[in-house]
């Protein structure tokens, strides 16, 4: 496995609050981890400093070999970070269909087009419909992305995200606000998309059993800082962890 | 796979909206010949201020800002066509169609560049303030604009060889609306591509949500200023247009009253859909027309009529009537 992304004592401040205190965060090729950690650890701001959406005050982002921290959104997704959200964020007054078709025609530098009919061009079309099978959603791709249920909302997010063909994917909560039963299906469906096509994934996480049955690696925040980093095994057994994030044995049951 | 995807081509509306369009044209071009002179001049007011309000919903109903000072590119594309008469003595149409592009493609251009820096009511009043500086220059500087007096515009040379001399009216109601007509199609169908195209699906989508659209990798303000450009320029050419029809450019067309009528037609008919503001357009033409026929008061009664509208159809009159369309279908 070759280096994917490297941070170099990233940080991020709110007033004097470090959300991101000099992280050093490192994601390999091909491997899906997760990201835990309590409300406010900072796994949230990594990704959004991360993915662009918010300015790093100091460290350096290296993706693929190349300094990104100063880079604005478009170029880090042209160079291959997408994400999804964790409250969906989705042109919902749109089709499922056209809100995963706009991120292919987006890719493809196409939407710099005016006098050209977006319904004409088949390829397009095709490959966002199997995009929604992938997802399992080609049932729904008429209908407009605000009247469908919160799991197809959730689902519908990483589709767009996917469509962008990413080399790495940040997933913020993929399975927050659905159902206990909706969760696996959904994990299983993100899961087996992305270790098809070998894209790396960080997925942020509450709900241990996910964390434990889907990440090949595991990192745990605390207070803005990385606390630890290993297989679930190690992540498992590790004292601070437990104490710090999960809890004691009695205390979860 | 294929078969969904044809099924799901063939349920998109956009192409629906060709089949309206074939009747509508005959009607438009069969209309000189069933109505008096007076009544075709009237539609060609109407068509003209369609183009007007087709070129404003690009922002308003397709990227989601509101302008309020769209006055300002229907004045300049007006204002272009009386300085060319008055400074270059040019009398083709085309060229005053030319030159008021290009004069409109300058001002959106820095306006734009101004205020796609913001969005909802900041943009909205930027775009107005805007409108009214130049609203001001047009009634200052009356040395160069006429003032109140305004700029007369004769009528001009069609195509190279069509002139209006003789019967004013005569030409106004046949040669001139007919090339309003042409004009106004081409820019309809022009428009209908550029919102069905992957350029205009970004706009939608920006207008659905910001955040999202920058992560799908849309450069948002570049966008919004294509569109901003796009917009000012139908609006421009609608000015110049008008222009010929008024015989005579005044500063009232760039008042900011006027970007608000261009709103209410747009409102009227129905921002949501392609065809609502030409509609309203239309409509609100003869209303006001009408209006001002019938009293003195008649800001009072179309602002009645307004109220009225927006409590009882706020889809517009296009949404009202797409909604009875479909409840008849159903039964």
């Amino acid at each position: 496995m070759s280096l994917l992304l490297e941070t170099r004592k990233l940080l991020k401040q709110f007033g004097a609050f470090r959300a991101v205190d000099q992280v050093d965060f490192r994601v390999q090729e091909g491997e899906v981890l997760a990201l835990i950690g309590s409300n406010g650890a900072g796994k949230t701001t990594l990704v959004n400093l991360i993915s662009g959406l918010l300015r790093a005050d100091g460290g350096e982002i290296i993706f693929r070999g190349q300094d990104v921290t100063a880079q604005s959104v478009h170029e880090r997704i042209a160079a291959g970070i997408a994400r999804s959200f964790q409250l969906v964020n989705l042109f919902d007054q749109l089709s499922a269909l056209d809100n995963v078709a706009l991120a292919i025609f987006s890719r493809q530098g196409k939407t710099r087009k005016l006098f050209s009919l977006a319904e004409a061009d088949r390829p397009v079309w095709q490959e966002a419909m199997d995009i929604l099978h992938l997802f399992r959603m080609e049932a729904k791709a008429r209908i407009l992305a605000g009247g469908l249920s919160q799991g197809e909302r959730k689902l519908l997010d990483v589709a767009i995200a996917y469509a962008l063909k990413p080399k790495l994917l940040f997933l913020d909560e993929p399975t927050s606000g659905v159902g206990t039963r909706e969760k696996a299906p959904i994990m299983d469906t993100i899961s087996s998309v992305v270790r098809s096509e070998r894209i790396s994934a960080a997925i942020i996480e509450h709900d241990m059993d996910v964390v434990f049955s889907y990440a090949d690696r595991i990192v745990a925040m605390h207070q803005g800082t990385i606390l630890a980093d290993g297989t679930p095994d190690e992540i498992r057994r590790d004292q601070r962890v437990l104490t710090t994030l999960i809890g004691t044995p009695e205390a979860r049951a | 796979m294929s078969t969904v995807t044809t099924i799901a081509l063939e349920h998109r509306s956009p192409l629906r909206t060709l089949g309206w369009a074939g009747p509508a044209l005959v009607i438009l071009l069969a209309l000189p010949w069933v109505t008096e002179p007076y009544q075709t001049i009237l539609l060609a007011y109407g068509l003209v201020m369609g183009i007007a309000a087709l070129g404003f919903n690009l922002l308003l109903g397709y990227t989601g800002l509101l302008s309020f000072g769209h006055s300002a590119y229907f004045g300049v594309g007006a204002y272009s066509v009386a300085f060319m008469v008055k400074y270059l003595g040019v009398t083709s149409m085309e060229l005053f169609l030319a030159g008021s592009v290009v004069a409109c493609m300058i001002v959106t251009a820095v306006f734009g560049f101004a205020c796609v820096r913001y969005t909802r009511i900041f943009f909205g009043i930027l775009t107005m303030a805007l409108s009214q500086v130049l609203w001001s220059l047009a009634f200052k500087f009356f040395w160069v604009t006429g003032g109140t007096d305004g700029l007369r515009v004769p009528t001009p040379t069609l195509l190279g060889f069509i002139t209006g001399k003789g019967d004013k009216i005569a030409f106004l109601a046949t040669a001139y609306y007919y090339y309003v007509l042409g004009v106004f199609v081409l820019c309809v169908a022009v428009m209908w591509v550029i919102v069905n195209s992957p350029f205009g699906r970004a706009l939608q989508a920006i207008r659905d949500n910001e955040v999202r659209a920058e992560f799908v990798g849309i450069q948002i303000r570049q966008y919004r200023w294509v569109a901003f450009l796009v917009s000012g320029v139908f609006t421009g050419l609608a000015g110049a247009l008008w222009v010929p029809l008024n015989g005579l450019t005044t500063p009232d067309i760039m008042h900011w009253t006027f970007s608000g009528e261009i709103v209410f037609m747009t409102v009227l008919g129905g921002f949501r859909s392609f065809t609502g503001p030409i509609v309203g357009a239309i409509v609100f033409n003869y209303l006001k027309t009408y209006a001002i026929g019938y009293t003195v008061y008649w800001q009072g009664l179309l602002g009645l009529v307004l109220v009225i509208l927006v409590l009882s159809l706020p889809t517009g009159i296009v949404g009202m009537v797409e909604r009875l369309w479909a409840r008849w279908r159903a039964k």
